[in-house]
């Protein structure tokens, strides 16, 4: 049981190669750690600090530590007798927003599904066109498709004039400043991010399933179901988190399509560092924003990961 | 046959016994991809019978169409003209969930989210069954291919032979009337690939299902066929048992593709009886068995197996004399080449340690041909 011969050199040479990978890699790491430090991490410990501040009178904040802007989300101070009432205004809002993105969530997967069906059908050379159509709003700024979006659907806008010419409607169907608009106004906006992860599970799938599920008797609903739907079920999973969670926090559409009527969580945070001058609850209320957005991310880990051990 | 009609069912019931009809009947039937004049002919006006209960095979190189007619008759494609009937049953126009027939698929095309039980029992599941009887016809095909011990593993947990076998599971648990095969031992190496050879054959005789089996490899078609038909460009050119398929091919092609053969042009002399007087190139007459009913005239090929060639001995005349090129040695048995004096080739196989030592290249050799083993080729 005797150790090697030990040879110096061979000592020495191991030795400055893994100090050399050592200073690579910090070398390599270091400006994406600066990045993440300076406009993520930084920023949300202000964010952290100022929710337990208190409000200043101008905006900003006044250096005394308070979980007000905390109580705040569910309770009202009564201002002569300092006791709590339940107030659920925020709540609601926070209710509302969950629902819209659910509901835009919703409605960008079954109008996405048979959009990357169609594209991973198509023979492989004619689908990078497509792809590249479904990515061609990107290349205009939100702000500006959400502003066409609103003269689309507005009283005088194009569906209306053409319903109204033809006949159909005698008065303008309205949409717009209503929820509608802002649900048809997310699906809009994020459609791409739930067509993109679908198709890139569906493009993978062997359709040679889809022909033994055929041949097993199953008629084309049931295929989609039995066969296609869980094949995708990753696409399908990332690309509901992808709508899920910016739709959570959008600002731009509820601002323009809602008409700031009808808020969502991204507005009424806005507000507060705004027009309430109440950074503190702004404060707390994004935080609750991105713990909501976390919770949505364990899940979906977690189910993730189910997969992948059934796998190994 | 049901009795609900008992007057029209008597009236034909004698002749339906006497033709019970083929499992699949293909009449007519192509396939064209495309239009105009980039369309392709993948099937061109074939026709088969297959009977009840057969291991026929569908051979040919790739391209033939062998692939395109089994999934004719899975309806995956549906056919340009022509019909496709089942036990007498018109199933042209069927969708494929509507056919009484199963595909056990070159990739095997396992459902990778559901385990080997769940697999196997798709099909049922689809044709409403109990989950009762699910589970016992399960169990019975688990057992049929001795997969027990992995009813609850994911296919991605099996190893080739078992994927395999679940394919094969879960295409007879319906109980189809026919059982589609394409290429189903491509994938296997050659040694899983002969036992699973064997195994497939007895599965069959053990279902009593009819096996249409897809295969470029005439080795494998030879070994397990009832019938085999062999395909090129569309067009079956001779159906047959393996016996007649490989003794007594018909066309040039058959002869060529199925095991070794040598060709050479001829002259025909004679033809009558099924027996033709032939001169080769060097003026030897030859004679050499026809296909039946064929009365060949002008230029034609004879075709012999170099297993049915015959090196004359000391003082027997011998048929043509050639000279002895090349030797090549294969363990059970070895080639020797021969040149003939028309300028051809001649491959006459001999036993593994005849030839060893006892020619030498150069030497001139005499070769006897018997003319029940010598085919003319159209």
């Amino acid at each position: 049981m005797s150790a090697p011969p030990q040879n110096p050199a061979l000592a020495a040479a191991i030795a400055s190669t893994t100090r050399r990978e050592r200073t690579t890699r910090a070398a390599l790491l270091a400006p994406a750690l600066l990045i993440i430090l300076t406009i993520s991490v930084l920023p949300l410990g202000i964010t952290l600090v100022y929710s337990f501040l208190t409000p200043g009178t101008y905006g900003g904040v006044t250096w005394e530590f308070s979980v007000n802007s905390y109580l705040q989300f569910l309770f009202d101070r009564d201002i002569f007798d300092d006791t709590l009432s339940f107030n659920p205004a925020y709540l609601s809002i926070y209710l509302r927003s969950i629902g819209l993105a659910l509901g835009a969530t919703l409605g960008a997967l079954i109008l996405g599904f048979p959009t990357a069906y169609f594209i991973a059908t198509k023979p492989r050379e004619q689908r990078n066109i497509w792809l590249f159509l479904v990515t061609l709003p990107f290349w205009t700024n939100l702000l500006i498709r959400t502003y066409a979006m609103l003269l689309i659907i507005r009283d005088e806008g194009i569906i209306n004039t053409v319903l109204m010419q033809i006949g159909l409607l005698n008065a303008p169907l309205t949409i717009l400043y209503t929820d509608t608009a802002v649900f048809i106004g997310l699906i809009y906006s994020y459609l791409p991010f739930m067509v993109l992860p679908l198709y890139a599970s569906l493009e993978k799938l062997d359709f040679n399933l889809v022909e033994a599920g055929y041949d097993l008797y199953a008629n084309r609903l049931r295929v989609l179901f039995h066969v296609i739907v869980p094949l995708a079920k990753p696409g399908i999973v990332a690309g509901c988190v992808l709508v899920f969670i910016p739709g959570l926090g959008a600002y731009i559409t509820p601002e323009l399509l809602g008409g700031g009527k009808k808020l969502m969580i991204g507005n009424m945070i806005a507000m507060q560092f705004g027009a309430s001058r109440n950074w503190p609850f702004g404060s707390a209320a994004a935080l609750i924003l991105m713990t909501l957005v976390i919770l949505v991310l364990l899940v979906y880990a977690r189910a993730a990961r189910r997969k992948e051990a059934v796998h190994d | 046959m049901t009795n609900t009609h008992t007057g029209t069912v008597l009236a034909d019931q004698g002749s339906a016994d006497a033709h019970r009809p083929a499992a699949v009947s293909v009449q007519k039937l192509s396939k064209r991809f495309g239009a105009g004049p980039f369309a392709i002919t993948a099937l061109d006006a074939v026709e088969i019978d297959i009977d009840q209960n057969e291991f026929f095979t569908l051979l040919g190189p790739s391209g033939c169409g062998k692939t395109t007619l089994l999934r004719l008759i899975a309806g995956f494609e549906l056919p340009s003209s022509g019909t496709i009937a089942l036990q007498g049953e018109d199933i042209t126009a069927l969708p494929p969930h509507r056919r009484p027939v199963n595909t056990v698929f070159q990739s095997y095309a396992l459902f990778p989210h559901m385990t080997v039980a769940e697999n196997i029992g798709f099909g049922l599941r689809m044709l409403g069954k109990s989950k009762a009887e699910i589970g016992t016809v399960t169990e019975r095909m688990l057992a049929l291919v001795q997969l027990e011990a992995l009813a609850g593993r994911r296919t991605d947990q099996l190893s080739g032979g078992q994927q395999q076998r679940v394919a094969l599971a879960r295409a007879l648990a319906p109980a189809p009337r026919v059982l589609l095969l394409d290429e189903p031992l491509a994938a296997l190496d050659l040694k899983l690939r002969k036992s699973m050879q064997l195994e497939l054959k007895s599965l069959q005789a053990e279902t009593g299902i009819t096996f249409i089996f897809v295969t470029h490899d005439q080795e494998e078609a030879l070994t397990m066929s009832d019938r085999i038909a062999v395909m090129k460009a569309g067009r079956i050119l001779q159906v047959g048992n393996p016996r007649q398929i490989y003794d007594r091919p018909e066309h040039r092609f058959v002869a060529d593709f199925i095991g070794d053969i040598n060709i050479l042009e001829a002259t025909v002399l004679e033809a009558r009886d099924g027996v033709a007087t032939v001169r080769l190139k060097d003026g030897t007459k030859v004679s050499a068995g026809t296909a039946a009913g064929a009365a060949p005239t002008g230029e034609v090929a004879i075709a012999i197996r170099p297993e049915n060639l015959r090196l004359a001995g000391e003082g027997e005349s011998a048929t043509i004399t050639g000279t002895l090129e090349n030797l090549v040695y294969f363990g059970a048995a070895s080639n020797l080449h021969l040149r003939l004096p028309t300028g051809e080739d001649l491959v006459v196989r001999v036993p593994g340690t005849f030839a060893e030592g006892r020619y030498t290249p150069g030497a001139s050799l005499g070769v006897s041909f018997q003319p029940e083993l010598t085919r003319v080729l159209a």
